[in-house]
């Protein structure tokens, strides 16, 4: 469903007034200019926003350097500080967040796109709009008197039990941790995927299912041999939105990671993240190296999630674009 | 035109009617009050929160003028903030180290104060399922447990103190704080006088590198978490222990005997330093001689500065301490947290009246 | 037919089918969160809890009216920064731009969209808090207006475009000057758009914990004017939840329970405004 675009043509000032003064006495140039304001000032504000962050991380920057990113330790008495186990403990539950939710949430689109009739398919991408609403913190609430004993007493054990030949599987069942971080930011992230792939996948143009079904493919083959490739691209471009979304998600994650700063294969072991880190540590950091070093840690996660936020809007745009350029309605 | 004006009257309208609510139920809640409102922010430590809140309850009670917003945060943020300057006061069981002093001191010119209010206990808590009985901990074995050397409940380090409890072979899961926390200042100044290796190896602090553990926020997050975690042990103020029916254990003191955290315990662990206490109140009280002593204690403090420029709240806060080491400290023993000695209670008296 | 087809035939069945599957998994979840918060939280929510403030530590009983009040608040002055800057960036954007300008600003409303909130929270403390020496109502709602801003911006922006051409070029063709074409034709025509977008991004910040932390801080009491550390929902419900009072935690419950409810009526609202609108596509 493309949005059909009409571009004004920007009126330019008035014709003939030359004079600021006199081109300001035209209402034109008045709306002009403080609409402007504004509008520049959001720009000031993200830039100060920069500015902020590279100020306030000056001090590991340079006493650190890029050490500061394969340093283990987080030493506040040492004062001593490394972002390796933060960044791992982000992409980590990122990860398994993204295992989980991306087959369920491309399968949840598929259907919704291709299946459910006009009404069931608006009925319930509204239900999946109210999912993404929920607040961070209210499925952290969740997190911790719903999800974290049902892993520890019951999906932990069971899949060390299964599979607990693979280093993923081993260790103590703390019922916290990367599986349950992980798992919890599975579900945030669910709705975005769904959301922008039910999008992508309807606008991939009917001629190219109708060909392949009229090539004799089942309606299955149809969707997963030729518009879910046709639609790549902008799939990509929702799992990396729901990647960003999550890497910076910090409520939900600090209630059910464990807070410890850990490297380890096993998914059962407690962890911490960037986000969490920030939320424990930065209102109690006394020495200036500390909390610069947390400054750092959010430049860091900023920037990770600009990265990501542009990649996912170009490869949507691109996907969007080629599916308007071939349509055929 | 009229279209417009209309629906922007019903927003204007809107807004307004919010407004009027907003800013009814602030009204109504000054004008309850005769007089304009006090309010003075503090934050700190976790470990007097239940005495603190109850305090400032009571005083609130007793002067509903004076709002006294106490956030606990841990003793970490309250002694950032305070050098901050974002709260009025800070709270801390682990004093101001000499550069966070000097750091204060530069910033403003004057100094802050320590002004102890309570003496308390950290205890090793622990929830074991099966195991009911009070456990007897050796310095040792704490140290092995945190260290991560001691990995499992049947260990010997532990069971050869606890002949007759029938512990398992489960892994021990280790709790610590994850913020910066007085509590774990009064832990790890425990441990390293006991275990040299932790003195080398992770010091003593309010953040501290920790060799193993999960961490929770607060007091509050680490009950939290051996409450709902089989097999684990944290430290937690004595009061969170009581008050959440979770399993506390002795602690073999320097006279070598066992002894549970209890108010007469904590008040021999404080008796020694009582006569000698050094002017600024900063000591540490933890591993004290004397055969009933809990070795675990500590004194907890009020971080205050020495001059306000706010002439109100600076005889709110100097009411208010008056009345802490005085009729608060009848509360304080409801609530496991033992009084203050006389002898100390005279000398901080002293220096209230110098606050400016 | 042969073996071939009809396997084919059973695996597309079966695939489709498990779409299904998950379609009605990922929706579920929504009716599961919202049925255990009615659950666990709905007993609790009474007179006391809404109107009284919390009791000291371990003493059960009190309530959160500190913490709605404060929530109100903070939203209040979040819309007064968010909602301007949004609403005149985004007619600015639409009516007056030219590319590069128009460009610039929307990467830059796109990079204040995606940092993540606890980012957001350090900003407002290091140009809020710290100048101004103490937590307030004011740094929380700055951070919650700035997470604001992209949001109404680009929903403006997109409402106003897609306000078709003929109704600017026939009120111009009456003589009316551009601003007045906004004004009276334009904004009207999708005004039903803008205020979706307005309420959407409330309920998108209604929610937030991380910037609340170190901003807004906590109180135990009211907090009267817009100068003092406030209570918040969000702040509190974390704050209770981690603690180990089972009073604490039923509490925890119920402010949950309120919080979703409300930011539920916003989304629904908000898109039942929509719908109703004249035909302004929704991008």
């Amino acid at each position: 469903m493309s949005t059909t675009t009409t571009t004004v043509p920007s009126a330019g000032p008035a014709a003939g007034s030359h004079s600021i003064f006199a081109r300001l006495r035209t209402g034109d140039e008045i709306a002009r200019l403080i609409t402007f304001i504004f509008a520049a000032s959001v720009v000031l504000i993200s830039l100060l926003l920069i500015f902020e962050l590279w100020r306030g991380s000056v001090l590991p920057r340079h006493k650190f350097g890029l050490h500061f990113f394969f340093t283990d330790v987080w030493d506040p008495i040492f004062d001593h500080f490394g972002a390796r186990p933060f960044i791992y403990g982000t992409l980590i539950t990122a990860t398994v967040a993204l295992v989980l939710a991306v087959p369920l949430g491309i399968g949840a689109a598929i259907f919704l796109a291709e299946l459910a009739p006009q009404r069931i398919s608006d009925t319930l991408q509204f239900f999946i709009d109210l999912l993404a609403a929920v607040p961070s913190v209210i499925y952290g609430l969740l997190g911790v008197f719903v999800v974290v004993p049902i892993m520890r007493q019951y999906v932990q054990p069971g899949l060390q039990h299964t599979l607990g030949f693979l280093p993923l599987f081993q260790g103590p069942a703390y019922g916290v941790g990367f599986l349950t971080a992980g798992f919890v930011l599975a579900i945030m992230v669910i709705p975005y995927i769904i959301s922008v792939s039910r999008e992508v996948l309807l606008s991939v143009p009917r001629n190219q299912r109708e060909a392949a079904l009229a090539l004799g493919a089942t309606r299955w083959e149809s969707t997963w041999k030729v518009v879910l490739p046709f639609a790549r691209t902008g799939i990509m471009g929702s799992v990396f939105l729901a990647l960003a979304r999550a890497l910076g998600e910090t409520m939900a994650v600090t209630m059910v990671i464990g807070n410890t700063p850990t490297i380890s294969a096993s998914l059962f072991s407690p962890g911490y993240t960037i986000a969490a880190v920030i939320a424990n540590e930065f209102s109690e950091a006394t020495s200036d190296l500390h909390v610069q070093s947390l400054v750092e840690l959010g430049l860091v996660l900023f920037l990770l999630t600009f990265i990501l936020n542009g990649l996912a809007r170009l490869l949507i745009v691109v996907t969007a674009q080629r599916g308007s350029g071939t349509a055929q309605a | 035109m009229k279209r417009i004006a209309g629906k922007l009257l019903i927003f204007v309208a809107f807004c307004s009617l919010a407004v009027y609510l907003v800013s009814s139920i602030d009204l109504a809640e000054q004008t309850v009050l005769a007089q304009s409102t006090l309010l003075i922010n503090g934050a700190g430590a976790t470990f007097p929160y239940p005495i603190y809140s109850k305090w400032f309850d009571e005083y609130h009670k007793k002067y509903p003028n004076i709002q006294i917003n106490y956030q606990s945060v841990g003793s970490g943020a309250g002694i950032k903030q305070v050098t901050e300057g974002t709260v009025d006061f800070g709270a801390s069981d682990g004093p101001m180290n000499d550069d966070q002093l000097k750091a204060y001191r530069d910033k403003y010119g004057y100094g802050i104060l320590h002004f102890p209010t309570v003496l308390g206990a950290v205890v090793p808590t622990y929830n074991i399922p099966g195991v009911k009985a009070a456990l007897n901990f050796t310095p040792e074995a704490l140290a092995g447990i945190y260290l991560g050397q001691v990995t499992k409940w049947n260990d010997p380090a532990i069971s050869a103190a606890n002949k007759g409890v029938n512990l398992p072979g489960e892994n021990i899961v280790v709790v610590h704080r994850s913020d910066g926390s007085g509590t774990s200042y009064i832990w790890t100044d425990y441990l390293s006088k006991v275990s040299d290796e932790w003195k080398t190896k992770v010091g003593k602090g309010t953040s501290v590198n920790w060799p193993v553990g999960l961490g929770g926020k607060g007091n509050e997050g680490v009950t939290g978490l051996v409450k709902s975690t089989p097999n684990s042990i944290g430290y937690v103020e004595l009061i969170y222990a009581a008050q959440n029916n979770i399993d506390y254990g002795a602690v073999k003191n320097a006279s070598g005997a066992f002894v549970k955290a209890n108010l007469a315990s904590v008040s021999a662990a404080a008796s020694s330093a009582a006569k000698e206490i050094p002017d600024d109140f900063r000591v540490s009280i933890t591993n004290a001689p004397g055969k009933t002593a809990y070795p675990i204690s500590s004194f907890t403090w009020l971080l205050i500065p020495e001059k306000f420029s706010d002439a109100a709240k600076r005889d709110a806060i100097k009411g208010f301490l008056k009345w802490a080491l005085t009729d608060g400290q009848s509360y304080v023993e409801n609530l496991s947290y033992a009084k203050l000695p006389k002898e100390i209670v005279a000398k901080e008296s002293k220096v209230i009246n110098s606050i400016q | 037919m042969s073996t071939r087809l009809r396997w084919r035939k059973f695996v597309s069945h079966f695939m489709l089918t498990m779409t299904g599957v998950c379609a009605a998994i990922a929706v579920s979840v929504l009716f599961f969160i919202l049925g255990y918060l009615v659950y666990h939280g709905g007993t609790s929510i009474n007179w006391d809890f809404l109107t009284k403030l919390p009791t000291p530590v371990g003493e059960a009983g009190g309530g959160m009216a500190n913490a709605i009040v404060g929530s109100a608040k903070l939203l209040f002055l979040a819309s007064l920064l968010g909602v301007p800057f949004g609403f005149f960036g985004g007619i600015y954007l639409s009516e007056f731009s030219g590319g590069k300008i128009a460009f610039v600003v929307r990467y830059a409303a796109d990079l204040l969209n995606g940092v993540p909130s606890i980012v957001i929270g350090i900003f407002a403390y290091s140009l809020v808090v710290l100048p101004f020496k103490h937590y307030s109502t004011v740094a929380g709602s700055f951070a919650l207006g700035v997470m604001m801003i992209p949001i109404t911006l680009r929903s403006t922006e997109d409402f106003l475009r897609a306000v078709p051409r003929d109704l600017r070029e026939g009120a111009m063709a009456l003589g009316a000057s551009q601003w007045r074409t906004i004004v009276s034709v334009v904004v009207p025509a999708a005004y039903r758009g803008v205020i979706t977008a307005i309420l959407l991004a409330l309920a998108r910040v209604a929610g937030e914990t991380a910037p609340l932390l170190f901003t807004a801080f906590g109180n135990r009491f009211g907090s009267p004017g817009w100068n003092q550390p406030t209570a918040s929902l969000p702040v509190m419900i974390y704050t209770y939840a981690i603690a180990p009072y089972d009073d604490w935690h039923r509490q925890a419950w119920a402010a949950g329970l309120v919080l979703l409810g409300l930011i539920l009526v916003i989304n629904i609202a908000a898109r039942a405004i929509l719908a109703r609108g004249i035909g302004v596509p929704r991008s």
